[in-house]
């Protein structure tokens, strides 16, 4: 009888540095991986919202004016090469005559914090929740279910209403609140997910090899849903630069004059048939950086894929 | 095209187009079908047989596929001939349901669940006959007496899925004869259903052929059945055709050196009589005395129910008895092997003994330790004794893991070995069952299905297990790959000394394997011996059932007398009830069979 555990004769023992180079190339190599795999496009999408990144962060640097300051003789001027256009303000002004350029670059900044970290919440929260609900099962995970049924049933903008008339309208409360928004519908995907590939062979293999659940969990399960809830992101990215706009509207978001992307179109809504780029030169900005995360994520799902690789 | 042909696929040629450039499916492919005549096709997976069968009707490019070269003459019910490969929609159309039909294998998806049966078959017969409602309906219920579907009014106002799989493809074949074809094409009809239901399914098929002058096109992987079945049969493999011969002849003198590869790995019922244990295929049979066994799993009393809960309270209104009082014992290296239908019970006695379901009662001992009271990590520990290898080679390997990871991953969890250790024994492993270094770094999609129930194996055999419970380990293979990993197997045990609980529904397979023998039915064993007393001697009713069932290899074979179709019994019963334990009469030597 051969007893397989020996290490087999005439088998080299493989140099120990072996392993360690391998898990090292692991850990530091996923972001150079994906950049290698990029075609020449996606690096350009990619560097474009690295561009995006970098501008909202560096919006003071590179505003030209205080996004506030009103210019009342120089009000309501359409952007460069349209009539009565100032080349001092090469997208315009409003209706109070601040400068379009620097409102869109301040706004830009607010609006990428509030999406990334609101996005960030939900996803963090309702993955959480959705993996206790799929994996747990049993009590704890009805009461989640529960739970997501009742954020579907109760209004949004009722329990948004109530919290900030609570804790006040202050950035970190907001953004809490955006974040909350969107955690059920991570939570119903994720679970679905979760109790799928849960009931797996491969995972019922893990169990039988005496896995820990946590293993079970992180080796095995989250890497497994990683890409509907990377597309589940993209989608949601946009929806709450969207959910900020309609928050702002209602006076619940941030307060002017301070600029965000959504608040802009808000504003921009009364002089849409006079001056119409009030409204448009934000919209774009959010249809751009939607657009742009859409793509990316897309390309991502198929990128962290090991079957299309 | 010969007179007589109502078929005539000529020099076809059927190419897939993908990302990475053309890909030829079907090749050069020439036979033809004469009326009343059935030849079947036959190939492992990949072979292009189905793409063959969709090709004829006109289907293949919904797949994707293109008919690049060749032609498919059909002689139609006016005795004109058209090329179905050239054919317009239209044209294919009328010919299609009404003159040639077609059986999928899979009867669940191919029946639309919202609508009744008789809706169903009423709409075939409305379409093309340009019937009355109440005519269709009258001819609806008169198809599915012919395709001998009891109570056929009632079945007439069922939905497909009150109905048993052998029923619903009794309704799929009902529909393909509502407009009597003259060809039908059955593309694998009998591959997802139980040994007993498919004999009655291919007893039908003969017997509506031979009433209806139908000519059939049988597509299919099993020897046994096209030994059943066919008159003709052409063996394709990478879309060509390897070789074509009247059945007799194709099993008596095989021509090509793959037809004869391809009858050499059919396990055949019977082939290991008097033999006192498992034999690889090829190898010589031992007549010597039956080895004994040291005792190493014992069962005792296992009762594993599931709940079946309604209503919107989820009240628990009933149990399935899923194993139902099973008591059996595994010598150390003995193979114990499993048969039984779908839902009889046999994976989850396997899972349940792995405690990958939680019994409700019962015990079970693994050398002497009580597994059914471990909880935590006594319980984590103990499992590196029992491993399992899953049916689907697919589903049981984490996509996202490599080779080595997955075959490492035991050992990591238990900590058992580190660094080049661990390596050298992946290595060792991986090699042990016949797959090379250089796939240590692959992905599991980059393995065919055989390469990945090697794999299964190696990441079973990592924790050097003393028992390995084998859930129907290669009824997703094809033949060829299944008999090199029943081989593996066998190799394995004799080397290693292990023991399997191998769970099966496929007798030819078990007789091979098995030392012993348990046959379950309603989450009961109702008989259990040693290979050569149940195969040779069976004594419960069910057991000769399934016997008699198994298709024969051999197109000379007199065909055994099937028993009557009748309906399954369910093992479902109301919340209490508690039936009387088994009583097991002792009819030979460690032979027992369940007392009426």
């Amino acid at each position: 009888m051969t007893d397989l555990a020996a290490p087999l004769p005439g088998l080299a023992p493989a140099p120990n540095t072996r392993n360690k180079a391998r898990a090292g190339r692991r850990g530091q190599g996923t972001l150079a991986m994906l950049w290698r795999k990029a075609g020449w496009l996606m690096r350009l999408y990619i560097g474009l919202f690295v561009l995006i990144l970098l501008v909202a962060l560096f919006a003071p640097l590179l505003a030209p004016y205080d996004p506030n300051a009103q210019t009342l003789l120089a009000r309501l001027r359409p952007p460069v090469g349209f009539d009565r256009a100032m080349p001092a303000h090469p997208l315009g002004t409003d209706q109070l005559g601040r400068d379009m350029l620097s409102r869109t670059l301040y706004g830009l900044q607010l609006t990428m914090l509030i999406a990334l970290l609101g996005s960030l919440i939900s996803m963090l929260l309702g993955t959480a929740l959705g993996v206790i609900a799929g994996y747990v099962r049993g009590p704890l995970g009805a009461l989640i279910m529960a739970l997501v049924d009742i954020q579907i049933a109760v209004p949004f903008t009722l329990i948004a209403l109530l919290v900030i008339a609570i804790f006040g309208n202050s950035l970190p409360v907001l953004i809490t609140v955006i974040g909350v928004a969107g955690w059920e519908a991570y939570a119903r995907v994720v679970r679905a997910q979760v109790l799928t590939v849960s009931r797996m062979p491969f995972v019922e293999a893990t169990i039988a090899a005496g896995a820990t659940h946590s293993r079970i969990l992180f080796r095995h399960i989250l890497p497994n849903i990683v890409s509907p809830i990377i597309v589940m992101w993209t989608m949601t990215f946009s929806a709450l630069i969207l959910l900020e706009s309609s928050m702002s509207f209602l006076g619940l978001g941030v307060q002017p004059p301070t600029a965000t992307l959504g608040s802009m179109v808000g504003l921009g809504r009364d002089y849409l048939a006079s001056s119409p780029w009030i409204a448009v030169v934000p919209s774009l900005a959010i249809m751009f950086v939607s657009l742009l995360v859409l793509l990316i994520g897309d390309w991502l799902r198929d990128a962290l894929d090991v079957k299309l690789k | 095209m010969s007179n007589t042909a109502i078929l005539d696929v000529d020099s076809l040629k059927v190419v897939f187009e993908t990302d990475n450039g053309p890909v030829v499916a079907v090749d050069g492919l020439s036979f033809e079908i004469r009326s009343g005549e059935c030849v079947a096709v036959v190939g492992e997976s990949g072979s292009g047989k189905s793409v063959t069968a969709m090709s004829i009707l006109g289907l293949g490019k919904y797949s994707g596929g293109r008919i690049a070269e060749g032609a498919i003459r059909f002689r139609r019910k006016d005795a004109k001939v058209v090329d179905l490969a050239a054919a317009d929609e239209g044209v294919l159309r009328t010919i299609r349901g009404n003159e040639i039909a077609m059986v999928f294998q899979e009867p669940m998806t191919s029946l639309n669940p919202v609508f009744t049966v008789g809706e169903q078959i009423a709409e075939v017969i409305r379409l093309h006959q340009k019937a009355d409602a109440a005519e269709a309906a009258r001819q609806a219920v008169e198809l599915l007496k012919r395709v001998r579907i009891p109570e056929p009014e009632r079945r007439f106002t069922q939905y497909p899925h009150e109905l048993s799989g052998g029923m619903r493809q009794r309704v799929v074949i009902a529909i393909a004869l509502a407009c009597s074809p003259r060809l039908l094409i059955a593309d694998e009809p009998t591959t997802a259903l139980d040994v007993t239901i498919q004999a009655q399914i291919l007893e039908l098929v003969r017997s509506l052929a031979a009433e209806g002058d139908m000519a059939v096109l049988f597509i299919t992987h099993d020897m046994g059945v096209v030994a059943e079945m066919a008159d003709r049969v052409v063996v394709m493999r990478h879309g060509k055709k390897v070789e074509e011969a009247a059945t007799r002849e194709l099993f008596a003198q095989p021509r090509e050196a793959y037809t004869r590869q391809l009858l050499a790995a059919v396990p055949r019922l019977g082939s290991m009589q008097g033999a006192s244990r498992p034999a690889r295929f090829g190898e010589a049979l031992t007549h010597d005395a039956p080895p004994t066994h040291r005792p190493l799993l014992e069962v005792k009393h296992l009762v594993t129910r599931f709940p079946v809960k309604k209503g919107v309270l989820q009240r628990h209104v009933a149990n399935v008895h899923a194993v139902d009082d099973v008591s059996f014992a595994i010598g150390a290296g003995e193979t114990l092997a499993l048969v039984g239908e779908s839902g009889c019970g046999k994976s989850t006695t396997g899972r349940s003994v792995l405690r990958l379901v939680e019994p409700k009662s019962g015990s079970v001992t693994l050398e002497g330790d009580e597994l059914t009271r471990l909880s935590g990590d006594a319980l984590r520990k103990k499992r590196r004794d029992m491993q399992i290898i899953f049916q689907d080679p697919y589903a049981a390997l984490d996509p996202r893991l490599t080779a080595f990871e997955q075959v490492a991953e035991p050992l990591v969890i238990h900590g058992v070995e580190a660094g080049s250790a661990l390596r050298d024994r992946v290595v060792g492993l991986i090699r042990r069952v016949g797959l090379s270094d250089e796939q240590l770094e692959r992905y599991p999609h980059e393995f065919s299905g055989g390469q990945r129930q090697r794999l299964c194996i190696a990441r079973a055999l990592t924790l050097s297990p003393k028992l390995i419970v084998a859930d129907e380990p290669v009824s997703a293979l094809d033949v060829s790959i299944q008999a090199q990993v029943v081989n593996l197997m066998i190799e394995l045990q004799q080397e290693l000394g292990l023991s399997y609980l191998f769970i099966s529904h496929d007798m030819a397979v078990v007789e091979r394997v098995s030392h012993r023998v348990a046959v379950m039915h309603m989450g009961r064993i109702v008989e259990m011996g040693p290979r050569n007393a149940v195969f040779g001697d069976p004594r419960h009713p069910y057991t000769r059932t399934l016997l008699a069932a198994v298709p024969n290899p051999d197109p000379t074979a007199s065909r055994r007398p099937l028993p009557p179709a009748g309906l399954l019994p369910s093992p479902i019963y109301p919340v209490g009830h508690d039936p009387a334990p088994p009583r097991y009469d002792e009819v030979g030597a460690n032979h027992f069979v369940l007392a009426a």
